[in-house]
């Protein structure tokens, strides 16, 4: 059945396709929601405004499986969108495929090897030339706090570390509300998951043990340790979020029913469009211990190798677009995310979207910026999975024991 | 000339189906079973032959025995279950009730939803903090608890509830077409024989069920071996990854973890389990038949 219908997409791509214009920009996008959508509209009127057509190629649905799945097919049939939203070490499979086209010459004339951080870029590049270029930057070790709830739980301030954080959800349960707003779904409980591991054993520690996967660092005393205080979270958590969505945790924190979510810093747009105000209605700070390092998650477009020269010229004008400060700006500040690009000014963003900025610069300087591995920006997808698969059986079943958690990751990260 | 044309003109008729069915039914396995013996990640990949190492990669895979437990679990009560509830709901409707219409309609219903509904439905429904278990906190019972959907080692348990409630009025319609077709005459003879009316239903009536006990079992068990929407939409294969399925498997690893081969291997695995059932049973059931009459 599925196969059918994955035929019959390409049928039906290979139909559409043979209508290409010249200067015409075909982008493959999961951005469909409201503030997504608004962003897309911004960098169409872009292009159209340099006399290119934009043709719009909106696949809902999935966080982007969908997306990947028709990609897959239009690829597979000799007949590539000019740019498709692809991230991570997805990019790097794309480009060994031998399907993406070559940057060099804009990235070069645009300077990006000064604006992006060194590990951000190193994404983005295959065999050292740029083959995708960046949109956004999201943070995703945010500890998101209510603040009615903690003031009516008696709690001062945004936990620290983590036995200041053990203390004030100590508070918040006694004062009868959801200590912590999760979602039980494998995404993210990574999310939390990373978010401890790099509280509890620093940002070199998250390198060695979710980036390189060394198994010396996979099994450690520290890695226990981050294991013990996951398990330790889900306590305060309440027992309707197995296969919760993460929006609907996000609404709990702001109906002030939860107090704390650890979320990546899309959770302020919720926050946002429910009229909520950052620094007075609702809080954001590093998760515990995390403060001087920052997981990342960068979406970005992968440009394809395309014959028509039109389309050629519209693709780079595309990428210079995407990286320009106007565009960085208008998406960003639609988005809940900030600028990939150094340097930039801040004025329009909200406080989170500030310190976000700050820490970011900051942390690419001493090594603290690691990339996300539950957004897909670390490890290839069938080593995510598998890790994915081990941490949130161990959360889910608590008769797995800390020592076998340990070793059942351990295990996953070897997958290849 | 119109002799050989008459002839001619039913194959021709018959043909675009035959090939059509043929290269999507067929032509689909086998490149699904090509598929399983290469090294494919995110695209499909024939250059690189691995032999049977996806295969030992799957079974090496705690998540694959999993799904095959589940898969183990679900098929047993699932078609069980429906099977049972059917057949009580059946014979206690043939007891010429009153407003039969109406109870048969309501039972059937559920059959004319779809498994995404369905699946929808009862997630809400055993969330145990909206549905049952919230609606008996606020009766007042508040010791009440009811929370297998979250619970990794008794959500599959949920899974065979819905899928149980979904098939039960399908069973039951057809029983209740198999009771109607028995001739009132060997009933009442052997309640002239002075059999008791349970004698009569074990004995009797059930024997003479049986091509229908078998089209139930049959539909039944490549519903439950199938199964995709219902997990999906129920729990999407969670608590972590203690209610996934085959199906469900095959998916994540073909389409969102960039392993085809493996995928291909597991999608392979299920045609054999299909076939190991269904293929005995098939012969069996078909060869015995004409002994029977």
């Amino acid at each position: 059945m599925l196969k059918i219908s994955k035929l019959t997409a390409v049928l039906a791509c290979v139909l559409a396709g043979t209508a290409a214009v010249a200067g015409q920009v075909e982008v493959l996008h999961y951005w469909t929601s409201g503030g997504e959508a608004k962003s897309v509209a911004e960098l169409k009127k872009m292009m159209e405004a340099k006399g290119h057509v934009w043709k719009d190629f909106a696949v809902a649905g999935g966080g982007g499986d969908n997306a990947a799945t028709v990609l897959k097919s239009r690829v597979v049939s000799g007949n590539p969108p000019a740019a498709a939203q692809i991230k991570g070490p997805a990019i790097q499979e794309w480009a060994s495929e031998g399907v993406l086209a070559n940057l060099d010459s804009v990235g070069k004339a645009e300077k990006w090897d000064s604006l992006l951080p060194k590990v951000v870029a190193d994404v983005l590049k295959y065999k050292g030339s740029y083959v995708a270029v960046p949109v956004n930057v999201h943070r995703v070790n945010w500890l998101w706090g209510s603040a009615a709830a903690l003031k009516k739980a008696g709690v001062a301030s945004m936990p620290k570390t983590w036995d200041e954080f053990f203390v004030a959800a100590d508070k918040i349960k006694k004062a009868g509300l959801i200590a912590v707003a999760h979602s039980g779904q494998n995404i993210w409980d990574f999310t939390t998951f990373e978010s401890v591991v790099l509280g509890v054993g620093g940002a070199r520690f998250y390198d060695d043990a979710l980036v390189k996967l060394d198994q010396k660092a996979l099994t450690s005393e520290t890695m226990k340790k981050s294991l013990e205080t996951f398990r330790r979270i889900k306590a305060y958590v309440d027992p309707a979020a197995p296969g919760r969505d993460w929006n609907l945790s996000t609404a709990l924190v702001i109906q002030d029913k939860a107090a704390f979510q650890f979320m990546g810093d899309w959770a302020k747009g919720e926050f946002v469009a429910a009229g909520k105000v950052p620094g007075k209605d609702f809080l954001c700070a590093a998760a515990p211990g995390s403060a001087n390092a920052y997981t990342f998650n960068v979406d970005s477009f992968a440009m394809f190798k395309l014959k028509d020269a039109g389309a050629q010229k519209a693709q780079g004008d595309l990428a210079a677009t995407i990286m320009g400060t106007e565009f960085q700006q208008v998406f960003n500040l639609n988005k809940g995310s900030i600028p990939v690009r150094l340097n930039m000014s801040m004025d329009k963003f909200d406080d989170c979207a500030k310190l976000s900025s700050k820490d970011f610069v900051e942390t690419a300087k001493v090594g603290g910026l690691v990339p996300s591995v539950a957004h897909g920006m670390a490890i290839k997808p069938a080593a995510e999975g598998a890790i994915k698969d081990a941490v949130s059986q161990f959360w889910s079943d608590d008769k797995i024991s800390v020592a076998d958690g340990m070793k059942n990751i351990a295990k996953a990260a070897a997958t290849k | 000339m119109s002799r050989s044309l008459e002839s001619l003109v039913p194959k021709l008729v018959v043909a675009p189906a035959f090939v059509l069915g043929f290269a999507f039914i067929y032509g689909l396995m086998v490149w699904n079973g090509v598929l399983s013996v290469t090294a494919s990640r995110m695209l499909p990949n024939y250059e690189e032959f691995v032999g049977l190492e996806q295969y030992q990669k799957l079974f090496g895979m705690d998540r694959w025995w999993v799904a095959l437990k589940n898969l183990g679990i679900f098929s047993a009560l699932y078609v069980g279950g429906a099977l049972v509830l059917g057949l009580i709901l059946a014979i206690f409707l043939d007891q010429k009730v009153r407003a039969e219409g109406v109870l048969r309609t309501i039972y059937l219903y559920p059959m004319a939803l779809s498994f995404i509904v369905t699946g929808t439905a009862w997630k809400w429904i055993l969330n145990p903090s909206m549905g049952i278990e919230k609606l008996m906190h606020d009766l007042g019972w508040t010791g009440f608890q009811f929370d297998w959907l979250v619970q990794s080692d008794t959500a599959i348990y949920c899974v065979v509830i819905a899928g149980i409630w979904q098939s039960a009025g399908f069973a039951m319609a057809l029983f209740l077409a198999g009771l109607r077709g028995i001739d009132d005459s060997i009933i009442k003879a052997a309640q002239m024989d002075g059999a008791s009316l349970p004698r009569i239903y074990w004995r009797i009536i059930l024997p003479i069920l049986r091509p229908v006990m078998f089209s139930t079992i049959l539909v039944l068990s490549h519903l439950s071996i199938k199964s995709f929407d219902l997990v999906m939409a129920l729990t999407a294969g969670g608590p972590g990854y203690a209610t996934d399925v085959p199906a469900t498997f095959m998916f994540v690893m073909s389409f969102t973890r960039g392993q085809i081969g493996l995928g291909a291997a597991s999608a392979t695995m299920m045609l054999a389990t299909v076939a190991a059932i269904v293929v005995p049973y098939l012969y069996s059931e078909l060869r015995a038949k004409p002994h029977d009459r």
